[in-house]
């Protein structure tokens, strides 16, 4: 049967027009329930058991979602019409809800009742879109009454007052979503509901004992109409807000319209806005630009606790230092340079589940009340959300997840629902589970689709890629691949052969993961969401599904690999006289440890070849790190840790720095070449598409913390130039070994994180990698666990000739948000090992309380932090007990960088060694953290 | 974009393999020697045949077979939007139709004639070269012109990663915006004759 559908649109250019389209209405479309007589049954999702059957209005799909997921939600039928308009109106929720509906294990059925002959509706004249699709969905509820006969009874869920009065009057049962949950008589499942803003109202006069509760919190938000023409003619500024990490009152919007970054302080001025929101941002005259800073602080209870950390790794990780330095200038110069503003609207929210805990509060008298419950995030940048529950005597111990759902002028905090619980706190698993979460790291597993492009198992090198003329045999090569114990996913391998003139063919082999991850397959899609595999202390989450990752590509000793070499031409001193890239087949000879490498080495009763192979790679590693030093690349340090780990428990043994030898030392260096190499060659012949790696050079505001820690101890650093600053990195030698390890980890700190960037956004010289100081730097060695390095890698085959470039590459925003994304993965991968880390250091000290040394590196008022060296872990010491802020006792001396009793008695300075005392407390119940005392 | 939906049905409410509703009429032009009105869902196409009949330029005349001509036209409604590239586009079909007619009809029989065949496109939709062979094949068959076969036509794509036959002007126009990130094939079938054989992929 066929029906024209026509209607009028605008299209992007402004314009009108009307388009017709065909709408062919069927007979073979099913009811999906397995005891239909009628229907073809072999399509049926439904269960056979089924006493109820439910059809959800989209307004309760919009908002409940989180409560449909449920499984106590179950035997649904979802219209084509509601999936349609929940797709317009949220494309998340309706991924989500497609989800449901794909998966076997949930008895989701979708009816297409827009192409069912006797389902569909005609638009009536003077009807609104909204009336004629719940129009729609009456008439499919009534077609399911009438097809089932009443074996079955059909309930339609609808929150919306107009539409359930009609359906009863039509005869269809309908229910609120309330009623129906509280029909099940399941108390949890009521804490998942999304109450809409009418009950809002009820709660109100609940806390109404306080009669501050009602006054008026937060200015309105604009109209986006409004703020439309405000951003256009320039009043307003429209960016992403994010949080300070460190100071949830003081946030940052990057805005293209205007060069400086503005800062906005305090909730009020934040204005109800989330970290990740679009918002629109009004300036503040210039003579407000400063002042907030002090009332936002007096106005949090005891959240500025600073807990301890590991050392960050880079600036973007540390704490902001401006507070600070805006103290110490605040007589000279009373107005900041840095307009501030305040959120005047929210263009597009960013909310998605949080995790946390609940704030402490005595457990309620009877169990089943409601009680209303302050939910912390762990996550510091996210305000408290108030939440209702009915099972507060469960979740005051646990991990949980909760979902926001709105945020009026009248309350503090945001209002929202329990999503799920993920366990108890402290738990080694549950915490492990959260750090994942809050780094938004898929670990689900590989979906079908994905593990379908993978090639059957047991894999081998086939005569096929032997003869592919394009592949090099490179099995009779010695090679060998050196990576840390237990390293299931080697991606590189190694070579070094003297050849008759006396110079040596180097070679480094990679995986060739692009020749079974091909551009656009299911497989490809999802590596590059991931973006990069995540290590934590006691798991890893992989980039590619593991026959990939620890098979297949892992070029591991003894087997035939397929690789990508880059092959050089050394003389003795370490000079590339020519540079080669292959595809190959090798063979590797032996997968050595670093602790193997380096112990192969150094026993000079080894003569066999692939120890003297090591030898004069070593040799010439070492020449070509001093000639990358001479050109100015730093040494930075980072304090690495690393645990020995129960393998029964998966406890912590033992913590310590990790070593690094020589070994690691030469296989970076080879890396480091092999990269550059690559580097130049794909941006040769691509400058528009390349993708590659850079490090901002470092400002010297961003360096002034360092300098002015330095000049405390007299040492005089020189930043003119990573060269410069290497040099004097190098002379820094105090009268203990690792000062100068101290002194690098802080100009590590000061450092912005490396990038990847797409070539055509930026000019050559900005391409620099400040650290390594190299002109063009990519990354091509590990593309099992990276996805940059995949990309790198089908840039690099497409610049031999031998496969097409993906068309991917054509699409200069569609490319950047590539990298965007891997930058993003990279970073959240780098917080996640980082939160394990501390994680395990907190297991580690929980049974440990230890004594041990550390030093002085940021001052406070009342206090000052310090690194401990042998955990490489910081955190605060307190001079003052707790809550007496600044009582004057202490007194800090910018100048010499140090902390001084009133009384002159006792005075601590930066990078001045101190005993401290480890131990675990419990301040608040179910909240352990690490406390630093001074012995 | 989503054009089959995991239920199977596309975004008109077809199946993959189903192809749209057809409809057909001969004798629509009185003064023809032939035609044909052929619909192909919303796309509408008028086909015209005039011949066998006396070779109007001399220099074309063939002493063994007879002379096919064929013209395509798109109204200037059938659109709504008006496309620059036509022109280049007409003459391409025309020339497709032409090559295809001529191998059906057995030209052998009429030498040192012409027939001309004219096919306009009234509506639209997606497949108007589909559409159009078929129409000009019943105008050929109301010509009472002696063929080998009817020739018939329908077009179907390649989008992601399912066949679909019958593509309209959505399916058929998605590939320029995707830009080969799904590929489009495309081929035009034709039954039973295997020298007619026309294949083509963009």
């Amino acid at each position: 049967m066929l029906q024209n559908r026509s209607y009028v649109k605008r299209t992007r250019g402004g314009k009108i027009t009307k388009v017709v389209r065909e709408h062919y209405l069927r007979h073979d479309i099913y009811c999906g329930t397995p005891v239909c007589k009628v229907c073809d049954t072999s399509q049926a999702r439904l269960s056979a058991s089924a006493s109820t059957i439910l059809i959800l209005d989209t307004n309760v799909v919009l908002n409940q979602i989180d409560l449909i997921e449920n499984s106590a939600i179950d035997d649904v039928v979802v219209l084509s019409i509601v999936l349609e308009e929940v797709k317009n109106r949220n494309l998340s929720v309706y991924n989500r809800l497609r989800a449901l509906c794909s998966n076997s294990l949930r008895n989701f059925f979708v009816f297409s009742n827009e192409h069912h002959k006797d389902t569909y509706v005609t638009d009536m004249s003077g009807e609104s879109k909204n009336d004629r699709n719940d129009r729609a969905i009456r008439v499919a509820a009534q077609w399911y009454q009438t097809h089932l006969a009443g074996s079955v009874r059909i309930l339609l869920i609808t929150n919306d007052r107009e539409n359930k009065r009609k359906a009863i009057e039509e005869g269809i049962s309908a229910e609120t979503v309330e009623s129906y949950v509280r029909s099940l008589s399941r108390p949890d499942l009521l804490d998942l509901l999304v109450h809409p803003a009418s009950e809002d109202v009820i709660m109100e006069g609940v806390e109404d004992l306080r009669p501050s509760k009602r006054k008026i919190i937060y200015p309105e938000h604009k109209p986006l109409s409004e703020i439309t023409t405000g951003i256009r003619c320039g009043i307003y500024h429209q960016g992403k807000l994010r949080v300070n990490r460190y100071n949830p009152f003081e946030a940052y919007v990057g805005s293209q319209s205007l060069s400086d970054e503005i800062i906005i302080y305090g909730r009020a001025n934040m204005n109800r806005a989330f970290d990740g929101d679009i918002v629109a941002v009004q300036l503040l005259p210039r003579d407000e630009w400063n002042e907030e800073k002090s009332l936002a602080i007096a106005d949090e209870e005891d959240e500025e606790e600073e807990g301890v950390h590991l050392v960050p790794g880079s600036a973007d990780d540390a704490p902001s230092t401006t507070a600070q330095s805006q103290d110490s200038a605040g007589e000279t110069c009373p107005v900041s340079s840095r307009p501030s503003g305040r959120v005047v609207g929210v263009i597009k929210r960013n909310w998605h589940s949080y995790c946390g805990s609940l704030e402490p509060m005595a457990k309620p008298a009877g169990s089943g009340g409601v009680a209303h419950a302050l939910f912390v995030s762990k996550d510091r940048r996210i305000p408290k959300i108030r939440i209702q529950t009915r099972q507060l005597e469960n979740l005051l111990d646990k991990r949980i997840t909760v979902a926001v759902d709105s945020w009026d002028r009248l309350s503090r905090y945001p209002s929202g629902h329990y999503v799920r619980t993920i366990g108890q706190i402290g738990d080694k698993d549950t915490e492990t589970e959260v750090v994942l979460i809050e780094n938004d790291i898929n670990t689900r597993p590989f979906s079908a689709q994905v593990l379908g492009c993978l090639p059957p198992l047991p894999w081998f090198v086939s005569s096929e890629d032997l003869e592919n003329p394009v592949r090099e045999d490179l099995r009779q090569l010695r090679v060998f691949s050196v990576d840390p114990p237990g390293c299931k996913d080697i991606d590189d391998a190694l070579h070094c052969t003297a050849l008759p003139n006396g110079n040596f063919e180097v070679g480094v082999h990679i995986a060739d993961v692009t020749n079974f991850v091909h551009s656009g397959t299911p497989l490809d899609d999802e590596a590059s969401k991931r973006g990069t595999s995540v290590y934590l202390v006691d798991r890893r989450i992989d980039m590619l599904p593991k026959p990939l990752t620890e098979d297949i590509c892992s070029l591991r000793a003894d087997v035939e690999r397929l690789a990508f070499s880059v092959i050089w031409e050394m003389t003795s001193e370490a000079e590339i006289i020519c540079t080669r890239y292959t595809k190959s087949v090798i063979k590797s000879s032996a997968a050595l440890s670093y602790v193997e490498a380096q112990a192969r080495m150094d026993d000079s009763r080894l003569t066999d070849p692939v120890t003297s192979d090591l030898r004069n790679m070593n040799t010439l590693a070492k020449i070509m790190r001093s000639r990358r030093i001479e050109r100015g690349a730093l040494t930075l340090a980072s304090a690495e840790v690393k645990f020995q780990i129960d393998t029964e428990t998966h406890d912590p043994l033992d913590i310590g720095m990790y070593q690094i030898r020589e070994a690691n030392q030469m296989v970076e260096e080879f890396m480091l070449a092999a990269n550059v190499s690559v580097a130049e060659k794909i941006l040769k012949h691509y400058p528009l598409c390349s993708l590659l790696r850079r490090h901002p050079t470092p400002t010297r505001e961003m360096l002034e913390p360092l300098l002015r820690t330095a000049a405390a101890v007299g040492l005089n650093l020189d930043v003119s130039s990573s060269k410069a600053l290497a040099d004097s990195l190098d002379h820094a030698v105090g009268d203990d070994p690792y000062f100068n390890k101290l002194i690098r980890i802080l100009a590590t700190r000061c450092m912005t994180q490396a990038v990847y960037f797409c070539s055509g956004d930026l000019s050559p010289p900005e391409y620099l990698h400040y650290g390594l100081a190299a002109p063009l730097y990519t990354h091509f060695t590990s593309p099992i666990r990276r996805y940059a390095d995949v990309i790198v890698h089908r840039l690099l085959a497409a610049s031999l000739g031998i496969q097409k470039l993906p068309t991917v590459f054509q699409d200069g925003p569609q490319l950047n948000s590539i990298a965007e994304n891997l930058n993003y993965r990279h970073r959240n991968a780098q917080m996640a090992s980082r939160a394990s880390v501390e994680l395990h250091t907190l297991i580690f000290f929980k049974s440990r309380p230890t004594d041990t040394e550390a030093r002085v590196v940021r001052l406070r008022s009342n206090g000052f932090f310090v690194f401990v060296p042998k955990f490489g872990i910081e955190g605060p010491v307190y001079l003052t007990p707790r809550g007496e802020k600044g009582s004057g006792e202490w007194f800090v001396d910018e100048q010499q960088q140090r902390i001084r009793k009133m009384d002159g008695s006792i005075s601590y300075s930066v990078l001045q060694t101190v005993r401290i005392h480890l131990e675990i407390v419990e301040p608040q119940p179910n909240r352990p953290k690490l406390e630093l005392k001074l012995l | 974009m989503e054009f089959v939906s995991p239920e199977g049905l596309r975004l008109d409410g077809r199946r993959p393999m189903e192809m749209r509703q057809i409809r057909a009429e001969i004798g629509v032009v009185a003064k023809a020697d032939g035609s044909a009105m052929f619909e192909m869902g919303n796309t509408k196409v008028i086909a015209a045949v005039y011949g066998p009949k006396e070779v109007q330029n001399r220099s074309q005349q063939l002493n063994a077979n007879a002379l096919v001509r064929c013209e395509y036209t798109m109204a200037n409604f059938s659109t709504r939007r008006s496309d620059e590239k036509t022109k280049g586009r007409s003459t391409e079909i025309s020339l497709v139709i032409r090559q295809t007619m001529e191998e059906c009809i057995l030209t052998n029989l009429m030498p040192r004639s012409q027939i001309d065949i004219f096919v306009q496109v009234l509506q639209a939709d997606g497949g108007t070269r589909s559409a159009c062979i078929n129409a000009a094949t019943l105008a050929l068959a109301d010509a009472g012109i002696p063929m080998r076969d009817l020739v018939t036509s329908c077009s179907a794509g390649y989008l992601n990663s399912t066949p679909l036959l019958d593509l309209n002007y959505i399916e058929d126009t998605c590939n320029r915006r995707l830009q080969g990130s799904c590929r489009l094939h495309r081929e035009i079938l034709l039954e039973n004759t295997k020298q007619l054989e026309y294949r083509r992929g963009t």
